[in-house]
């Protein structure tokens, strides 16, 4: 590990001071992955900025019905707030899906959206095998490689990870925005908006100016959330990542579509929300044939690789399964 | 003076206050078992995916391998070494050594610090992965088995007497103050 200064300011406009002079600088908030990608090397920072003692803890119901979400509340926290259990659902499932009891307990908002990919050839100690991530050039090592967890949506010759967050992708179908400051001023974006495409540039994560600092999460008012539901398909029980997820919300009257929200995770480099399925569901009927032309509509754009082609059925499966429980659910 | 890759910290560890020069890349973990002796705290897979080297912080479960040294200056850290009252067990130590919750022994300090946060998690009425009605007026979900394993799942066990240990928490779990044993153990 990369020897590096520690400061632990007690005030935002010191943090944003530090990190916008060094470009080495780097926040550490619950350190679950950042530690961990430092002692393997793929992170170095010169500076770690501690934002334990920033005032960005507070997760509250904001005056329109919605919710704010401090940038370093906890993962645990934020899943076991009344509000989130009550109201977004599907969040908190989310939420409680990913990681261990431990982690969850460290981990914070901002941290879990600017994770980094679990995609073995970035995280080898060895810094021998082929990543466009860690080197810019040198090749995807996974595409002719180890790539059964890997995207299917929206990946190029230049990368195929998928982000790893189940939290984000519950956030992404309720519009979340991120909200963040840099030492020259306010500013925010769309969930949807943060993850950069993959393109040409996989290094290049996020839309956030240089410098910037994640202060928090605003989901607005979604009255549909509060019928809603994360499922994660994984190869054991619990404490690991996604090979296909799901945050779906349904409201249905009188067997007919009203409003619905799907966003898939472990597809993408990013939370992929499918609003070409959603299209497709609105003002339709809520029936098993509907949510499977659905999913084959958001579907078809994918591109499986040789080794993950298993994802579509499963996905396909996964939004049947769960929006048929949600349009039962409702008819009760 | 002071190089300005390390600090001089001090940590408060089982309620007592230790002072020292940390390298910034020192981890808690090895500050524990290589700095101050205090042995108890196991390192499994030094990556934050075993749990053998579960502390509590403030009173919460962290992975002393993925937290540093010096980001813990000011935090109530406690060991499994701080566990215990003298010389009598905690009752869910009691409850490991009386139901077989181990065979070697390498991650009972870790499932023992994990178990002890469970127990305080679940009372808060925090839900799990597991828990069928999430909305806060349905309160706590009854500890059940499953509510346990899901519960203890970040603590890997390379011998597997997770049904032991699955059952210690149990027996921990209804002999806490006012529960009334409905738990099937």
């Amino acid at each position: 590990m990369r020897e590096f200064h520690y400061r632990r300011p007690a005030r935002v406009s010191d943090a944003l001071a530090l990190l916008g002079t060094d470009p080495g600088a780097r926040p550490l908030a619950g350190g679950t992955n950042l530690v961990d990608l430092m002692k393997t090397g793929v992170e170095r920072p010169a500076l770690l900025v501690d934002l334990r003692d920033l005032p960005l803890d507070r997760i509250e119901a904001t005056p329109d019905g919605g919710l704010r979400i401090g940038a370093t509340a906890t993962n645990s926290d934020l899943a076991a707030h009344p509000d989130v259990r009550r109201r977004y659902p599907a969040l908190a499932q989310a939420v409680l899906a990913g990681a261990s009891g431990q982690v969850r307990i460290m981990a914070t908002v901002g941290g879990n959206l600017l994770q980094r990919t679990r995609c073995g050839y970035f995280t080898a100690p060895a810094t021998t095998t082929a990543c466009n991530k860690r080197a810019p050039g040198s090749g995807c090592a996974a595409i002719a490689g180890e790539h059964r967890n890997h995207a299917v949506l929206g990946a190029t010759e230049h990368c195929v990870a998928v982000h790893p967050s189940d939290m984000a992708v519950a956030l992404t179908a309720f519009d979340a925005t991120v909200t963040y400051e840099t030492a020259d001023g306010t500013g925010e974006l769309p969930l949807a908006g943060l993850y950069r495409p993959v393109g040409g540039t996989p290094h290049l994560e996020t839309a956030l100016p240089t410098g910037a600092l994640i202060t928090g999460v605003v989901l607005p008012p979604a009255p549909v959330a509060a019928a809603s539901r994360y499922r994660k398909v994984r190869e054991r029980a619990s404490y690991a990542f996604a090979i296909g997820s799901l945050a779906a919300a349904l409201d249905v009257r009188d067997g007919t579509v009203r409003d619905v929200r799907l966003a898939f995770g472990a597809v993408a480099s990013h939370p992929w929300r499918a609003r070409r399925a959603e299209r497709a569901l609105t003002g339709g009927p809520a029936d098993a044939t509907a949510f499977a032309a659905a999913a084959d509509a958001e579907l078809a754009a994918a591109r499986p690789l040789p080794h993950n082609g298993h994802k579509l059925p499963l996905l396909r499966t996964l939004a049947v399964a769960v929006l048929t429980e949600l349009a039962q659910e409702a008819a009760r | 003076m002071t190089a300005p890759t390390s600090s001089v910290i001090t940590l408060h560890i089982n309620g007592e206050p230790h002072t020292l020069t940390v390298d910034h890349r020192t981890t808690l973990l090895d500050a524990l078992r290589e700095r101050l002796g205090l042995t108890g705290t196991k390192k499994g897979c030094d990556h934050g995916q075993c749990g053998a080297c579960t502390v509590l912080l403030d009173g919460r479960r962290a992975l002393a391998c993925l937290q540093l040294a010096v980001a813990t200056e000011g935090r109530a850290v406690t060991t499994v070494e701080g566990v215990a009252d003298g010389d009598r067990l905690h009752p869910v130590q009691q409850a490991f050594l009386e139901l077989d919750g181990y065979q070697c022994g390498y991650c009972t300090p870790g499932q023992i610090c994990s178990a002890l946060a469970v127990l305080e998690e679940h009372a808060a009425g925090w839900p799990s992965a597991v828990t069928a009605d999430l909305r806060p007026e349905a309160g706590p979900p009854a500890l059940t088995d499953d509510e346990i394993r899901e519960r203890m799942s970040g603590n890997l066990c390379r011998c597997a007497a997770y049904p032991a240990i699955v059952r210690a928490v149990a027996r921990a779990a209804q002999e806490r103050p006012g529960e009334s044993g409905t738990v099937a153990a």
